[in-house]
């Protein structure tokens, strides 16, 4: 085929109707998951987002919206300091949340 | 004169309706409705947020309190209002008039039209609905899409015709965001295989039990609410409704397919409202009534002897227009015991 000296980018929308829920899979384990309103205090109080790029709201959305395999690589920068769940105003175990979405996404990689 | 009527009401909605049951008692009140019955837009809602009670409850309430001095003219179109040596005189369509020496407008809202953003493919694609059709499905108790499927995924899509430039709304219609909460739970009670997707710019939850409604609807109803203003819908081949929007939480484009679009449309004057508006000066740059001062006599006008309350003033839910009448009542009486 002939090289035209450039790419197609791959398209940056994501289709929610072909990604993988598995939010019922940790509600069931932290029912809290589902409270969370996207305010971002989680994040902004993260000791470890001051130095590295962890965002655990941003995690949490993209768990929920299915795009999971984007967080993998990434929640081993969580310290598991607990300081997201002490500031959350709608009480979502944060630090659970880190835990179970570690294992949920280490079970299915098996 | 014994018969005198002391305040004409225009619009027997929850505004006008608090106001006569107030006033009725001391005074003699008529409210003309141009419907066929008293009730307003409590007439095509079934239930109502945030404590899910009975629309036609409510309005069989206030119907039942009105005193016994308050005549009501149903079917009875209003055509003209002016002021004539001090007093309000009001002309029908059929030519009849009635005069007294107080008037309040109650002439309420209307939602908005849906086909003006026409992105959103209302009365194009049909299993786009606003948030009225709807409510009557959840009346009815079965929610189908055109073809008579249950919808397996719902979408809302939340601020249609308000805080929205394109149509010259710029203000926020109040009721939408708490619409959407309540009317998530119904469905999902109504289809409990259903997945629901609800997309605000921000949710606005400030009245009593209105946050706990809101959290109800995520951690028991599982609604998945995504920020984002929907940009533009199109059509499968199967009739499902193909969502696009950003998600501005993770700052990317989504889209996804649902069976039904759920419009929340927002609350306009009603054309009663703008033609009183525009013809006695009391006009807002949307055609609400402007009342005279915001803080300290928001239910009088610039013209002595004429009120305005409700939903005819701005946007307001229902307990909200109860009060307004109420608020409009004092007024009013007043207003009598000064200048009778």
């Amino acid at each position: 085929m002939k090289s035209f000296g450039f790419n197609l980018k791959p398209t940056r929308t994501y289709d929610i109707d072909t990604q993988n829920d598995l939010c019922a899979e940790i509600a069931e384990k932290v029912p809290s998951f589902r409270q969370c309103m996207f305010c971002g205090s989680c994040s902004g109080t993260c000791s470890a987002a001051t130095h590295v790029d962890f965002h655990i709201l941003q995690y949490n959305i993209l768990f929920r919206r299915g795009l999971q395999s984007e967080i993998a690589d990434k929640l081993d920068q969580c310290m598991l300091c607990g300081k997201c769940g002490m500031v959350c105003p709608r009480g979502v175990n944060t630090r659970a949340m880190i835990m179970e979405i570690r294992k949920i996404l280490s079970n299915h990689a098996k | 004169m014994g018969q005198e009527i002391h305040t004409i009401i225009i619009g027997g909605g929850p505004a006008g309706l608090a106001a006569a049951i107030r006033l009725g008692r001391h005074h003699r009140v008529l409210i003309l409705e141009k419907e066929a019955e008293c009730g307003g837009k409590l007439n095509q809602w079934d239930k109502l947020f945030p404590d899910f009670e009975d629309a036609k409850t409510v309005r069989q309430t206030l119907l039942q309190r009105l005193p016994e001095n308050v005549t009501v003219q149903t079917s009875a179109n209003v055509t003209e209002v002016a002021q004539e040596s001090g007093k309000w005189k009001v002309t029908l369509q059929n030519g009849e008039t009635h005069i007294a020496p107080t008037l309040l407008l109650a002439t309420g809202f209307e939602p908005f039209n849906a086909i003006r953003k026409e992105e959103y493919g209302y009365g194009i694609y049909p299993n786009v609905i606003t948030s009225v059709e709807l409510e009557s499905m959840i009346a009815k108790g079965e929610i189908l899409t055109r073809e008579g499927k249950k919808p397996q995924s719902v979408a809302y899509i939340q601020c249609v015709g308000s805080r929205d430039e394109k149509v010259g709304n710029h203000f926020c219609s109040v009721n939408c965001c708490i619409c959407a909460v309540k009317q998530s739970i119904e469905v999902k009670q109504l289809l409990p295989q259903a997945n629901q997707f609800c997309f605000y710019m921000d949710l606005r939850m400030s009245g009593r039990n209105y946050e706990e409604r809101y959290r109800e609807s995520q951690e028991k109803y599982h609604v998945n609410f995504i920020r984002g203003r929907v940009s533009e819908t199109s059509v499968t081949a199967n009739n499902q409704i193909l969502v696009k929007a950003e998600d501005t939480l993770l700052s990317r484009p989504i889209k996804m397919k649902v069976d039904l679009l759920v419009l929340m449309v927002g609350m306009e004057p009603s054309p009663s409202t703008r033609q009183f508006a525009e013809k006695l000066g009391i006009s807002d740059p949307y055609g609400y009534f402007v009342s005279q001062n915001s803080e300290t006599a928001d239910n009088a006008t610039v013209h002595k002897g004429l009120f305005v309350a409700g939903s005819a003033k701005r946007p307001m839910p229902v307990p909200q227009a109860l009060k307004e009448g109420e608020a409009a009542a004092c007024e009013i009486a007043g207003y009598l015991s000064d200048n009778l």
